[in-house]
C-alpha cells in the first residue's frame, strides 16, 4: 500500500468519526441548558411576593413549548392552539365545579387526555391541509369550541365562567398560600416533567422526521414517510401539553371563563414563541418570559397605552431579530467567533 | 420472472390536455432504460404517476408483480421504489448526514420511536456514512445542504435515493443544472449503480443516454412512440424526425 493510501485511509476514518460524533453528542445536555431552571428557582427566592405572576409565566412557557413542537419542529402553522388550552382549563374547571373532582394532579392527567383526544380528532381531519387553509380551519375550531361552551352556559357558566373553584391540597398536604408559593413550585415541577418529555421527542428519530416534514414534505413522501400519521401524532401530543397548561391556569387562578378559547390567546402564544425563537426548545422560555414581563411593566407604566409598548417591541423584533431573541443571540455569537478568528 | 416495474396502459389528463396516453413500460430486474422525448412530452408526469405523486385516470402500475396503483406515494417508497427529482428536493436546513440518517430511519421504521435519541443507533449513522463515502460526500457530511454547491446537492439527491435501498430507481435528469465540469461526477455514480437495481433515467443529453442505457423508450406528446436498443433508436426514422430531427433543426439555427 502506498503511503498516500494509508494517509487517506486514516483521514477518511477521522472524517467518519467526526461525523458520527456530531450525531451521537447532539442530544446530550449542555451546561447552558441549566440556566432557565436556575433562573426560575432564583426567582422563587428573589421575588417571593410575585409568585402568582411567576406561575402565569411558567404556564405560558409550557403553552408556548407545546406550540414549538408543532410549529417550530413540524412546521404546522395554527391559529387555534388555544382550543387545547381551553379544553384542559375546562376539564379541571368542570370536574371541580360539577363533579367535585378537586384533586389537582389527577386533574392534569385528565386535562391531557381530554385535550389529546380533541387534538387527535381535529388533527386527523385538519392536517390534510396546509398554509392558509389550515390557519383558517384551526381558528374556526377554537371558535366553535368557544361557542359550544357559550351555547351550554348552564354547564360551562358561559362568559361569566366558573368562579371560586377550590382544589385539594397537593398530595393532600401542601395547601395554597396567599402568595402562591406552593403553586409556583407545583407549576415549575410540571413544566420540568413536560420539558423532559418534549426534549426526548425532539431529539428522537420521530423528532427528526418532524423537521424533515418542515424542511421538505415532498421529499418525506418520496422516502416513504407516513407524513399524515406523524403530524397527527405530534399534534395530539402538543394538544395534550397545551391541555396541561390550561389545567394549571384554572388551578392557579381558581376560576376559568370562556376567554381561554379567545383568538387572542392563540395569537399571543404564537407571538411569544416567535419572539423567543421557534424550533429551539428554549425559545418558549425566553419568549414567554420577555413578553409577559414587558406586558406587566408597560401596563403599570401606562395603564392606557401599554399595548403600544408591546407593539413597538414586536416591530423591533421583526426588524432586527427575525429568528427571535435566541436567533439574535446566535447571530451575535457567530459574529464574535468570526471576529476572534480573523 | 416478474418484472421489477410494469406500467400498463396508463392515462392521465390535465383538463383537456392528455399528458399521458396509453403508456406501457416494463423494467426488468437490473434494467437500464432511458426515457427520452422532447420538452413537454410528459416524462416527469410519467415519473409522478409511477411514484404516486399523481393518480392516473386509468391503467395500472405494478411493482414486483404487485398492483400498487392505489397505494400512496410513501407506501410505494417503502416497497422499494425510489426517485430523484428534476429540481432538488432536499432538507436544506439540515446537514447532509441528517438527510441520510432520516432516510434510513424512515426506511427501517426507526422514526416511529419518540423516546430514544436519534444518535443512539450507531448502525444508522455508519450506514449513512457508508453511503456518503461511496459518493465521496463524507467531507461534506456535517455541512448544511443549502451551503453545498448545486452539483454536490445533486449527489445528495442520489445518495438519499440509494439509501432507501430501492429495487426500482427513477432518475429524473440527475445532471440537470450541473456545470459540465462537474456532471461527470454524477454520471460516474449513475454508471456504477448496483446492477440489481432496475433504473429508469430521464435525460436530455444524448451522450449520457447512449452511454448509460441498454434500452430506450421514446415519449412524444404523452404516448410511447417507440422503444428499443440504442442502435434501434438511433436508426429509427420517426425518432429522427420527431426528436433528434428537432434537435438538429435547433442546432442549425445556432450554427
Amino acid at each position: 500500500m502506498a503511503v498516500s493510501d494509508i494517509m487517506s485511509a486514516t483521514s477518511r476514518e477521522r472524517a467518519r468519526e467526526r461525523a458520527a460524533e456530531y450525531l451521537l453528542r447532539r442530544h446530550r445536555f449542555r451546561p447552558a441548558e441549566a440556566l432557565p431552571w436556575l433562573i426560575a428557582i432564583a426567582v422563587f427566592f428573589i421575588f417571593p411576593d410575585r409568585m402568582t405572576f411567576g406561575s402565569q409565566v411558567l404556564i405560558m412557557v409550557m403553552f408556548a413549548l407545546s406550540l414549538d413542537l408543532i410549529l417550530g419542529y413540524a412546521g404546522i402553522v395554527t391559529l387555534g392552539h388555544a382550543a387545547f388550552f381551553g379544553i384542559g382549563a375546562y376539564t379541571v374547571g368542570l370536574a371541580a365545579a360539577r363533579l367535585q373532582w378537586s384533586e389537582p394532579i389527577s386533574g392534569l392527567f385528565a386535562a391531557a387526555i381530554m385535550a389529546g383526544i380533541v387534538g387527535f380528532i381535529t388533527g386527523w381531519f385538519l392536517l390534510r391541509y396546509r398554509g392558509l387553509t389550515l390557519l383558517m380551519l384551526t381558528l374556526a375550531t377554537a371558535i366553535m369550541l368557544q361557542e359550544t361552551g357559550n351555547l351550554r352556559s348552564d354547564i360551562s357558566g358561559g362568559y361569566d365562567g366558573l368562579p371560586g373553584l377550590t382544589f385539594n391540597p397537593l398530595f393532600g398536604k401542601f395547601d395554597y398560600d396567599l402568595y402562591g408559593h406552593t403553586y409556583y413550585l407545583y407549576v415549575l415541577a410540571a413544566l420540568a416533567v413536560v420539558f423532559y418529555f418534549v426534549r426526548r421527542i425532539v431529539y428522537s428519530p420521530f423528532g427528526q422526521a418532524l423537521t424533515g416534514i418542515r424542511e421538505n414534505v415532498r421529499r418525506m413522501h418520496a422516502i416513504g414517510s407516513p407524513v399524515h400519521r406523524r403530524l397527527v401524532t405530534v399534534y395530539t401530543i402538543a394538544a395534550a401539553i397545551a391541555g396541561v397548561a390550561g389545567a394549571l391556569f384554572t388551578q392557579t387562578n381558581a376560576y376559568v371563563t370562556l376567554t381561554v378559547f379567545d383568538f387572542d390567546n392563540s395569537a399571543k402564544v404564537m407571538v411569544m414563541l416567535i419572539l423567543g425563537g421557534t424550533g429551539r426548545l428554549y425559545g418558549a422560555f425566553v419568549g414567554a418570559a420577555v413578553y409577559m414581563v414587558l406586558e406587566d411593566y408597560f401596563s403599570k407604566l401606562s395603564p392606557t397605552f401599554w399595548q403600544f409598548g408591546i407593539g413597538l417591541m414586536l416591530v423591533l423584533a421583526v426588524l432586527f431579530a427575525r429568528r427571535g431573541v435566541l436567533g439574535l443571540f446566535e447571530s451575535v455569537g457567530q459574529y464574535l467567533a468570526e471576529r476572534k478568528k480573523s | 420472472m416478474t418484472a421489477a416495474l410494469e406500467v400498463e396502459r396508463l392515462n392521465r389528463a390535465f383538463g383537456a390536455l392528455a399528458v399521458t396516453r396509453d403508456v406501457n413500460l416494463t423494467l426488468e430486474r437490473g434494467a437500464r432504460r432511458a426515457l427520452i422525448g422532447p420538452n413537454g412530452a410528459g416524462k416527469t408526469t410519467l415519473v409522478n404517476l409511477i411514484t404516486g405523486a399523481l393518480k392516473p385516470h386509468s391503467g395500472r402500475v405494478l411493482l414486483n408483480g404487485e398492483d400498487i396503483t392505489a397505494s400512496s406515494q410513501a407506501e410505494r417508497a417503502r416497497r422499494g421504489l425510489a426517485r430523484t427529482f428534476q429540481i432538488n428536493q432536499l432538507f436544506r436546513g439540515l446537514t447532509v448526514l441528517e438527510n441520510l440518517c432520516m432516510t434510513i430511519g424512515e426506511r427501517d421504521g426507526n422514526c416511529n420511536n419518540l423516546w430514544r435519541s436519534a444518535g443512539a443507533k450507531r448502525s444508522v449513522i455508519d450506514e449513512a456514512i457508508d453511503h456518503l463515502e461511496s459518493l465521496r460526500l463524507v467531507d461534506d457530511a456535517l455541512k448544511l445542504v443549502r451551503e453545498l454547491p448545486y452539483g454536490r446537492q445533486r449527489l445528495v439527491e442520489i445518495a438519499i435515493a440509494l439509501a432507501q435501498k430501492p429495487r426500482v430507481l427513477l432518475l429524473d435528469e440527475p445532471a440537470a443544472g450541473v456545470p459540465s465540469s462537474e456532471s461527470h461526477l454524477i454520471l460516474d455514480v449513475v454508471a456504477a449503480l448496483d446492477p440489481d437495481i432496475a433504473v429508469l433515467i430521464i435525460e436530455h443529453d444524448m451522450d449520457v443516454v447512449f452511454r448509460f442505457a441498454k434500452e430506450i423508450t421514446v415519449l412524444v406528446q404523452g404516448a410511447v412512440l417507440t422503444q428499443g436498443t440504442p442502435e434501434d433508436i438511433m436508426n429509427n426514422e420517426q425518432v429522427r424526425d420527431v426528436y433528434l430531427g428537432q434537435e438538429g433543426h435547433r442546432g442549425g439555427h445556432h450554427g
